[in-house]
């Protein structure tokens, strides 16, 4: 008895020590951005990851920020984390992925006078109090579907999609037009995993493609994707990361170059108008033009000569010269839709 | 002479103070983790007391525990009859399922028959994916573990194909069954909730819970059924011998535990949840009310408690991030007191250890001293 009395005094002592620690001074007023993840979490090594460490940048260069993040943990958490937020008195409630699209559209009739901003999604674009920040994801997909049409000799490519949607359904279309218009005729493996978290499916579906003969591998699957970035380091074959420089942040040797969606760039742009007062609701467009979204840094296992046409390609996009196609009906070889 | 009691005999003899103190360990290791990672234990544990205190913060507290409560009674009712109802994960799912399809498809029934339809349809569910598995396991003996764990994926897939049926999936972008009716939501009224300041979210699916928590009771401890039940789970043997059906004992516990970890299913779907996503990992509502069973001592009302207990350590923790603590620190805190309930079989046999040695120590000492008498003669 004596030593469960002694234990409970000493954790109180812990706590009671614990108490009297810190008290933050009440500091300048601050521009407060809360950011809400969706189910992948902070650590998703995709776009939560991403807009999280885009925020850490914004608030370690200008210290009149302070960012914070909730993480999600199933589909009801997502008004609670918003609601938390607005409790807190933050500035702006970045909601991250198109999930979050119903809860955002509640807390933000519910709340008329709290700045919103949204990735992913423009189904809340109608509100004047939330910014949805979209991405031209198929115009990125589709200067990596160009490196794949270069450089397969097999004429066999693979691409793998987290999920079935408008929005996801974008990297696939981007992709197989550049394939097939750099290599009219190859064959474009494709599969559905319907699960970002299932880095074991992904690696098993890639495998499987592999043995069908596919040496580049592109995917839009979240944790699903490093399976598959895995498996085409294993087998020596060529990858394409998505969303970060996967080739860096995986440190994967066989990512040839990664589909870069610039969502960091998006939530400090969106921070830095909160604060300066710019702050407009409806939707803001990144694409190739205003560098939202981009090749990755890494290119350098690209060979001069793709690179070049690929360097063509942007600018003819960003010219206006040339538009890539943004619905099944315009990719009939895209089957996942 | 009075023997002083040992530290190990009072946990061991009292359940209460055992998981007291394996709880207040678990809040030492997350202590010992924060000062590791060189964060704040006082701003860590200090917001996830301050978060759930306020009337607000309560409220979001119940909302939260109210599935935590009734899947965990679904377990604690199979840890009583014997079975490990693992399954509660899938159970859970398919009754959620259940429930949202009954409300979106019979959006125009009233209210008052539109709430009972879905939480009977979520029980019908959740008992039929349990005694799918009883099934198996009475008349094949198929080990009930290893199948509920594959049925937890089949009812997660099940789930997925269901929300993706054009009947149900929503009209808009979002990857998830419609928004259930206003006729099959349990929430309160918006002018209730507003005057008093409650969580938006704020249902009656609690009373539920706690008519939940009576009933398992009253069954387990007042009734034949629960009589024959429990007998079946302490062993058998002895009960088949005194007249109990076996297989029909744990088909009738598998039902039962199933329908209860459904209806965790529906109140979460009609109190909070509102939709049901497509899943791309298990929300885990199953695997926490094992923990709530376990922490709660399979008894209905401590399940009721700890239920509430594991609510408010994920509500409150949900909110640590705003002190820049990783949420990861309630599974650390989790997982510890679950490590610290589960190993009293340790405690047992060190008591049983000790006693060995303290008889043979005794009988040494009856020796030596009836030797000693021997020599004097």
């Amino acid at each position: 008895m004596k030593k469960i009395l002694a234990l409970v005094l000493a954790l109180c002592m812990i706590f009671a020590l614990a108490a009297c620690g810190q008290k933050a001074a009440p500091a300048a007023a601050k521009t407060k951005i809360g950011m809400v993840t969706d189910v992948g979490g902070v650590n998703d090594k995709s776009f939560n990851q991403t807009s999280w460490e885009g925020l850490q940048a914004l608030a370690a260069e200008d210290s009149s920020f302070e960012v914070k993040y909730l993480e999600s943990k199933t589909d009801a958490d997502y008004q609670t984390n918003i609601n938390t937020f607005i409790d807190e008195g933050y500035d702006l409630v970045i909601c991250v992925g198109y999930m979050l699209a119903d809860a955002t559209r509640q807390a933000a009739e519910a709340n008329p006078d709290q700045k919103f901003a949204i990735i992913d999604d423009s189904s809340c674009a109608d509100l004047p109090n939330v910014a949805c920040l979209m991405f031209a994801q198929e115009q990125a997909s589709y200067l990596v579907g160009l490196v794949a049409g270069a450089v397969t000799q097999s004429k066999t490519v693979g691409y793998v999609q987290g999920m079935v949607s408008d929005s996801m359904n974008l990297f696939g279309i981007g992709f197989i037009t550049g394939v097939l218009e750099q290599c009219p005729g190859a064959t474009v493996l494709q599969y559905n995993a319907n699960n970002f978290g299932d880095i074991a499916g992904g690696n098993t579906a890639a495998k499987d493609m592999i043995t069908k003969g596919a040496d580049v591998i592109y995917q839009a699957a979240g944790g699903t994707g490093i399976g598959v970035m895995n498996a085409c380091d294993e087998e020596g074959i060529w990858g394409i990361g998505v969303d970060t420089d996967q080739a860096v942040v995986l440190g994967n040797d066989h990512i040839i170059t990664s589909a870069m969606k610039r969502v960091d760039i998006a939530s400090q742009d969106i921070s830095k108008a909160v604060k300066a007062g710019t702050y407009t609701a409806g939707v803001h467009m990144y694409d190739l033009s205003n560098g939202g979204v981009d090749l990755a840094p890494t290119k350098t296992h690209i060979p001069e000569d793709v690179l070049k046409l690929v360097e063509a390609a942007k600018a003819d996009i960003i010219a206006g010269k040339k538009t890539v196609p943004t619905t099944t009906a315009e990719c009939p070889t895209f089957t996942l839709g | 002479m009075k023997k002083k009691k040992h530290f190990l005999d009072v946990i061991s003899e009292n359940r209460f103070i055992h998981i007291l103190l394996s709880i207040l360990l678990g809040f030492l290791v997350g202590a010992l983790f924060l000062v590791i990672m060189g964060l704040s234990v006082g701003a860590a544990y200090g917001r996830l007391i301050s978060s759930v205190t306020s009337l607000k913060g309560f409220s979001y507290v119940i909302v939260y525990s109210i599935p935590y409560i009734v899947v965990g009674l679904s377990v604690a009712f199979s840890f009583k009859t014997g079975v490990f109802n693992i399954g509660a994960e899938g159970q859970f799912v398919v009754g959620s399922m259940a429930a949202a399809v009954t409300a979106i498809l019979g959006a125009s029934i009233p209210k008052p028959l539109l709430i009972p339809l879905c939480f009977l349809a979520a029980m019908l569910a959740g008992a039929v994916w349990g005694v799918i598995v009883g099934f198996l396991k009475t008349k094949w003996g198929i080990n009930e573990v290893l199948s509920m764990i594959m049925f937890n994926w089949i009812a997660f897939y099940l789930s997925n194909f269901i929300a993706g049926l054009p009947a149900i999936k929503s009209e808009g972008t979002a990857e998830a069954t419609k928004n259930i009716p206003v006729n099959a939501s349990t929430l309160l009224s918006k002018d209730f909730i507003n005057s008093l300041g409650l969580a938006p979210t704020a249902n009656w699916g609690i009373l539920i819970a706690i008519l939940m928590t009576v009933l398992v009771w009253f069954v387990i401890e007042k009734t034949t059924l629960g009589y024959e039940l429990k007998a079946v789970g302490s062993n058998k043997f002895a009960a088949e011998y005194g007249g109990i059906s076996v297989n029909r004992s744990i088909l009738t516990a598998l039902a039962i535990s199933g329908a209860l970890a459904g209806l965790g299913g529906a109140l979460q779907l009609m109190g909070m949840g509102n939709r049901i996503s497509i899943f791309s990992s298990q929300e885990g509502f199953g695997f926490a009310g094992i923990v709530v069973a376990l922490i709660g001592c399979s008894n209905p009302f401590g399940v009721l408690i700890a239920g509430i207990f594991y609510g408010a350590l994920m509500y409150g923790g949900s909110k640590l991030n705003l002190e820049g603590v990783p949420t990861q620190l309630i599974s650390v805190i989790v997982g510890t007191v679950v490590f610290f309930i589960a190993i009293s079989v340790i405690f047992e046999n060190l008591k049983r250890l000790k006693a060995r040695d303290d008889r043979n120590a005794e009988a040494a000492a009856i020796k030596k001293a009836e030797e000693k008498k021997e020599e004097k003669k």
